[in-house]
């Protein structure tokens, strides 16, 4: 066994490191909430010169990977960050589909522009009421015309494309959408973790032949692999934000004074603080593992296993850093606040702890 | 043991719940029921509404124009008000300034400021807390020097709790710097429109404006103004610590937020045909806070009866404070969890007194996480449930 990184993934891993210390500062962050935007698009260009989409894509099509670990090494950076640019939406999710075998028409030809960072993608699938049940798809294809709504579109407003799921029959859908096109309404808003997202309706939009991505089992199939993929990249933002606030907390313990010595003195903050790094540690190792079985028979059982953990442990280590600031830990200025409302959130987004803790009962009871 | 209410608190129940029926305004229940600030003149109005009964100030005798309640009837007449939707009063005026005024005050202090407290004239904020000052309150700096008939004050405060609506601060600051750092500490009323006085807000994690900074830049305060003695303001401050038993564990806002969280469970599609107050899991957690609060009602009342014995406060505030905020924290917790995805969106501008905007999700869906994050606060202000802890082992175990 080797638990080392690989160069090419350490120079990844440095690489986006960098990139984010350099052009994702908090200041940047914090006007971005207040803008219309839900992301900065000279950000987003350059993280695709980069190769930050190429990187979680197969050779096949150009990419430069797609592993687990790719998109481990990618997402744990921009979490350190809390970046809010679409690498999920986009490339984990968008251009993961598009990158599908079987992927014909439209879609296709697409790709390269969404690799060079041309063009933004969301996937528009979760529907109101489902709660976090990705199987459930009431939007209809019916001949040729799209209808439905969906929820909590990642990155919605920011898209240039949509791939929205819809049945045709008893048939699952995957059809790219244009967000401009007749029929389209959108409501574009942020989220509490400074993410651009929307709601979005189709009454009657027009889906040709060669808007299907893919349909049938091969879309069920593809489907399944981007929330598997996009779990993995959440739990590996998670995983960076909790370092991040790990990092922030021991600065302060040891910087922080009262009572004549760092509030770090305190006994009672050192156990906690220990209890903290223990449970990074774990999530740590349950990232990994996920990574690891990406593409394994058993992913989905490990993809949950990781989704619960870091749900449980975000919350943990958002509210014991933000009460070892005190007062500022509550505050807007502060980084930290903002890198604790993501660790929250992140449970919000593709099933939460109690989801995926169902989810894991079911499928680790048969093996 | 009997663990009932009286007759006479049963036919006291019965009278407040009449009063606010009658005259509460829908748009402040229904705004204090969602969570959502309200404008000063809400409050002032409601204080106005309310001392028609002399029903404002709970911790002044009757003669000072207080209520007189007695530590059950406070009790209740807080259940009935946050059972209405009615609003909490800012306790800076009413439950912290005015006993110290009336325990420790001059009579012509007494004459004047309380009056003005009771009717709403004078809208007062708490001063304590410094940058450097924080749990270790006792280390502040911001320094009172005696100028003939004045008080030349210079320093800062921070966390100014609705500062904002403001016209008077009560300070500690230091009047000197001999001997232990609590001896040298005094009682400071300021008057926010003084030369030198500046107010800055901060903006909490969820986005909203509750508290402040307030900067003291050569301010020149009458001498008068100091209460009590000087170099006496730790005990006063003390006092006012120890007198903040009924109330401080939130019971009544707890019961009613379960109740608010039951129905949007019974509400709220399980995402699998069902409803969600019947997933096991979700169930648990829910059936864990409310046997928690179950419990935390009867201690709360248990101190209440030693209250209203006459037993000397404790550390039973300190109890009460940790218990109350973490169970308060954990409902806040399964507000935002219970609306699964819906907890998502930031919409500070739906908040807005009048917006007409439509929200996303079911009503006041948008809020939780905010309130989520806001209420982390419990466990920090006030004294941090750290210190509250500390009190604890020293002034109970003996630690
Ligand atoms: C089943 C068992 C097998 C053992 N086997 C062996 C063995 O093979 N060889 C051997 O040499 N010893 C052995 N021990 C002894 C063991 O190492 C000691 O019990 C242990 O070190 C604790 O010491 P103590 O029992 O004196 O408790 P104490 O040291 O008196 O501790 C009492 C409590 O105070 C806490 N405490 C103490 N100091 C601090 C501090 N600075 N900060 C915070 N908390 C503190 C402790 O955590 C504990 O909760 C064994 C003990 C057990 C129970
Ligand atoms: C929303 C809000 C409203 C407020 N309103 C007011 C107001 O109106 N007026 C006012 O004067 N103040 C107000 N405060 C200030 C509040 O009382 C302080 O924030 C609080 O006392 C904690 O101080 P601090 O923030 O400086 O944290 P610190 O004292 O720096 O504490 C940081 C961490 O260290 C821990 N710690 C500190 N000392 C010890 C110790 N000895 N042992 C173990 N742990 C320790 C704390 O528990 C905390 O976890 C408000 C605060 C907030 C957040």
């Amino acid at each position: 066994m080797d638990f080392n990184l690989s160069d090419d993934h350490r120079m990844l891993k440095d690489m986006v490191s960098r990139f984010v210390r350099e052009q994702c500062d908090f200041d940047s962050r914090l006007k971005l909430l207040k803008a219309d935007k839900g992301h900065d698009e000279a950000v987003w260009a350059q993280m695709a010169e980069l190769g930050l989409v190429a990187a979680v894509l197969p050779e096949r099509v150009g990419g430069l990977g797609g592993s687990g670990l790719d998109i481990m090494v990618v997402a744990e950076e921009l979490g350190r960050g809390i970046v809010v640019e679409p690498f999920l939406a986009t490339a984990v999710l968008g251009a993961g589909i598009l990158a599908e075998e079987g992927v014909a028409g439209r879609g296709a030809e697409l790709l390269d522009e969404v690799i060079a960072g041309g063009h933004k993608l969301a996937l528009a699938h979760y529907e109101t009421g489902a709660r976090y049940n990705a199987a459930r798809v009431d939007a209809k294809i019916e001949g040729g015309k799209l209808s439905g709504a969906k929820t909590m579109v990642l990155n919605g407003g920011d898209a240039d494309s949509l791939i929205v799921s819809a049945k045709d029959g008893d048939k699952l859908v995957l059809a790219l959408v244009a967000s401009d096109a007749e029929g389209v309404s959108m409501r574009a808003f942020k989220t509490h973790d400074g993410f651009g997202a929307a709601e979005v309706s189709f009454a009657d939009v027009a889906v040709g032949a060669d808007d299907v991505v893919l349909a049938g089992a091969a879309a069920e199939e593809a489907l399944g692999r981007a929330i598997a993929r996009a779990v993995l990249a959440l739990c590996a933002e998670s995983l960076g934000a909790m370092e991040n606030a790990r990092d922030a907390t021991l600065e302060y313990l040891r910087t922080r004074t009262q009572f004549g010595v760092p509030i770090g003195k305190f006994q009672v903050l050192q156990h906690r603080m220990v209890d903290v790094c223990l449970e990074i540690e774990q999530a740590r190792s349950i990232v990994l593992l996920a990574a690891s079985k990406l593409d394994a028979e058993d992913r989905d059982k490990h993809m949950s296993a990781a989704k619960a953990f870091m749900g449980k442990t975000g919350r943990m280590v958002a509210e014991e850093a933000v009460q070892m600031h005190g007062g500022i830990g509550v505050t807007w200025e502060l980084e930290l606040a903002h890198v604790a409302k993501r660790l929250v959130m992140i449970d919000h987004w593709f099933g939460d702890t109690d989801y995926h803790l169902k989810q894991f009962q079911k499928l680790s009871k048969a093996a | 043991m009997r663990l009932e209410y009286s007759e006479e608190d049963l036919a006291f129940r019965a009278e407040v719940r009449a009063f606010l029926e009658e005259r509460l305004p829908a748009h402040v229940s229904a705004r204090t029921k969602a969570g959502l600030a309200l404008e000063k003149e809400d409050y002032l109005n409601w204080q106005r509404t309310l001392q028609e009964k002399q029903w404002v100030a709970h911790a002044w005798p009757k003669e000072h124009g207080g209520s007189g309640f007695t530590p059950f009837q406070k009790h209740i007449f807080e259940e009935e008000c946050v059972r209405a939707g009615a609003p909490e009063l800012p306790p800076f005026g009413l439950s912290m300034l005015g006993p110290v005024l009336i325990a420790f005050g001059s009579d012509e202090q007494k004459a004047h400021y309380l009056p003005r407290i009771l009717d709403g004239t004078d809208w007062w904020c708490q001063g304590y807390s410094e940058p450097g000052s924080g749990s270790d309150l006792a280390s502040l700096k911001t320094k009172a020097v005696r100028e003939g008939d004045h008080y030349i004050v210079n320093g800062q405060k921070t966390w100014t709790t609705l500062g904002q609506y403001a016209d008077w601060i009560f300070c500690l600051v230091r009047t000197s710097s001999e001997g232990k750092p609590q001896t040298g500490i005094s009682f400071l009323l300021i008057d926010l429109d003084t030369p030198g006085v500046e107010m800055r807000p901060i903006i909490t994690i969820e986005g909203g404006h509750e508290v402040n900074e307030v900067f003291f830049d050569n301010v020149k305060v009458p001498a008068e103004n100091l209460v009590g003695q000087e170099n006496m303001g730790w005990t006063y401050a003390k006092y006012l610590l120890q007198h903040e038993r009924v109330g401080i564990a939130g019971v009544a806002s707890a019961k009613e937020t379960l109740k608010k969280l039951k129905k949007l469970a019974s509400e709220t599609d399980d995402g699998e045909g069902g409803k969600l107050i019947d997933d096991a899991h979700f169930a648990e957690r829910m059936a864990n806070v409310e046997i928690d609060l179950m419990a935390m009602e009867l201690t709360n009342l248990r101190v209440l009866a030693a209250a209203q014995a006459g037993g000397a406060p404790g550390a039973e505030s300190s109890m009460l404070k940790i218990k109350g905020s973490v169970i308060r924290q954990e409902l806040s917790d399964l507000m935002r969890r219970a609306v699964g995805p819906m907890a998502l969106p930031f919409m500070p501008e739906l908040d807005q007194m009048g917006s007409n905007e439509e929200p996303i999700g079911p009503d006041g869906a948008h809020l939780f996480a905010g309130q989520y994050f806001n209420r982390r606060k419990y466990s920090i202000y006030g004294g941090s449930n750290e210190i509250q802890r500390n009190i604890i082992s020293k002034m109970i175990l003996g630690l």
